[in-house]
């Protein structure tokens, strides 16, 4: 009870910074429309997509601007130390890292809601049409994605080169997740939809998900002691 | 804290000794992977396969050597398990670099192709990527990196099994192709040899590192020394 009010206050916290500063929200969406752009350019010819892409560049999309999310939340983190006061505080660390995964979470869900729409309109496809098992991806798929960079996010705070290095660490860790997620998400964009398909993977992102949080929970202590 | 006392001479004839069966190893192991029979339907390209697949091997043994020193690192914080997952991740690097050619140039002559996706080829590659991340860190992340490479050690560890099982779910509906046929017995001495002269090469490389990794924690903590004297 005591570890979830602490990670809903750390999540609370970062939510109203981002509202009242709005940076790092506003660079997300803007970026990942920009990638989603750029692939149209690519990938659609004589108004319509080469093969079924738009799954994939919905994934590819969230997780390049889920990077860029996580270093801007961490860098103002790291521009007054007060992460590294929060982990002096007596709160649960994990609870810490929790919240700010989940904050990351949120921000990403809201990058996907603007971007999926905009994927729908310009590759033509239907991602309306199953929307619970398609939010439920991308919602676990953004947690997985969080976690992981949460910690490495923390872990870099006093590292050389720190953005380039996020994105070298976090991109091949999370390639479960990142797998689950897009195949999960073509099997329900696909011609003849697989609903059951995109189940098996919400669970296996899920399975992902839980082992993630139980390994971060695990090593988080270890990790952010001097 | 590095040790400040100088390191005892390490004893140089196991090294010397090993030094030469490998050398001497690498020379006669062509003689028998050439004398060893061809599968049904290869050709002379499927003799790479004697340095693939034990390259694989160490690759695999120094990763997973990387993520045992990393675990016992955090839980014991001793210098010496981070110089000697820093070691392992450097020779992971190098030997999944072997993988990663060698693998190719076989698939282009069997396969047709450089490339497929296959469970074992996807998480292969991500766990060399994995590595490389790890010696990244740690060249340019800069002082104090220890704990975020241990951090990656671990959980690249974690995702060994999970890359493996959600690749190969998500090729079912494609055809498998099996990498390693079932071997002809003939073929057996070869590839032991040869895997087990990865193994020793491992060892010899393993150790120049490790030494190196403490030479150069010793000139860190000399050099911090010599700046507080001159203070």
């Amino acid at each position: 009870m005591r570890f979830l009010r602490q990670a809903g206050l750390m999540l609370w916290k970062d939510l109203v910074v981002e509202f009242r500063a709005r940076d790092v929200l506003t660079a997300m969406v803007f970026f990942a429309c920009m990638v989603v752009l750029v692939f149209s350019l690519a990938f659609v010819r004589d108004g319509r997509p080469v093969g079924d892409v738009a799954g994939g560049i919905l994934w590819v999309s969230l997780a390049f601007s889920g990077a860029l999310g996580l270093g801007r939340n961490f860098e103002r983190e790291r521009e007054a130390d007060t992460l590294h006061g929060l982990l002096m505080s007596p709160a649960d660390r994990g609870a810490i890292l929790v919240g700010k995964a989940l904050g990351v979470t949120v921000f990403m869900s809201v990058t996907a809601a603007v971007v999926a729409p905009l994927i729908a309109v310009l590759f033509d496809a239907p991602l309306g049409r199953d929307p619970l098992p398609l939010a439920l991806l991308l919602l676990l798929g953004s947690f997985g994605f969080a976690i992981v960079g949460a910690i490495f996010g923390t872990l870099l705070l006093k590292a050389r080169a720190r953005d380039v290095l996020l994105a070298v660490i976090l991109y091949p860790l999370t390639v479960p997740a990142l797998i689950a997620g897009t195949v999960g998400t073509s099997a329900l964009l696909d011609a003849r939809p697989q609903p059951g398909r995109a189940w098996f993977w919400i669970q296996a992102l899920s399975a992902f998900d839980l082992i993630f949080l139980v390994v971060a929970l695990w090593a988080f202590e270890a990790l952010t002691t001097e | 804290m590095a040790e400040t006392k100088p390191d005892k001479i390490a004893n140089p004839i196991p090294f010397i000794i090993a030094a030469v069966i490998a050398g001497a190893g690498f020379i006669v192991l062509p003689l028998m992977a050439f004398r060893a029979p061809l599968p049904d339907g290869m050709f002379f390209s499927q003799k790479i396969f004697y340095y693939h697949v034990p390259s694989a091997w160490t690759m695999f043994l120094a990763i997973i050597t990387c993520g045992v020193c990393s675990g016992i690192y955090l839980a014991k914080r001793d210098d010496r398990w981070d110089q000697a997952a820093q070691a392992s991740a450097a020779i992971a690097v190098l030997f999944g670099a072997i993988v990663m050619t060698t693998g190719p140039i076989w698939a282009k002559a069997h396969w047709s192709k450089y490339w497929i996706w296959e469970a074992r080829l996807v998480s292969s590659l991500l766990l060399w990527m994995i590595a490389i991340a790890y010696v990244l860190v740690r060249r340019y992340g800069g002082p104090g990196m220890e704990r975020l490479a241990a951090g990656i050690g671990i959980f690249g560890a974690v995702d060994v099994p999970l890359v493996y099982w959600s690749t190969q779910l998500w090729r079912t509906q494609h055809p498998q192709n099996t990498v390693v046929p079932t071997l002809d017995n003939r073929m057996r001495p070869a590839l032991y040899t040869s895997a087990l002269l990865f193994i020793i090469l491992f060892t010899l490389i393993y150790s120049v590192r490790k030494r190196l990794g403490r030479s150069r924690a010793r000139l860190e903590a000399l050099e911090l020394a010599a700046e507080d004297l001159e203070a």
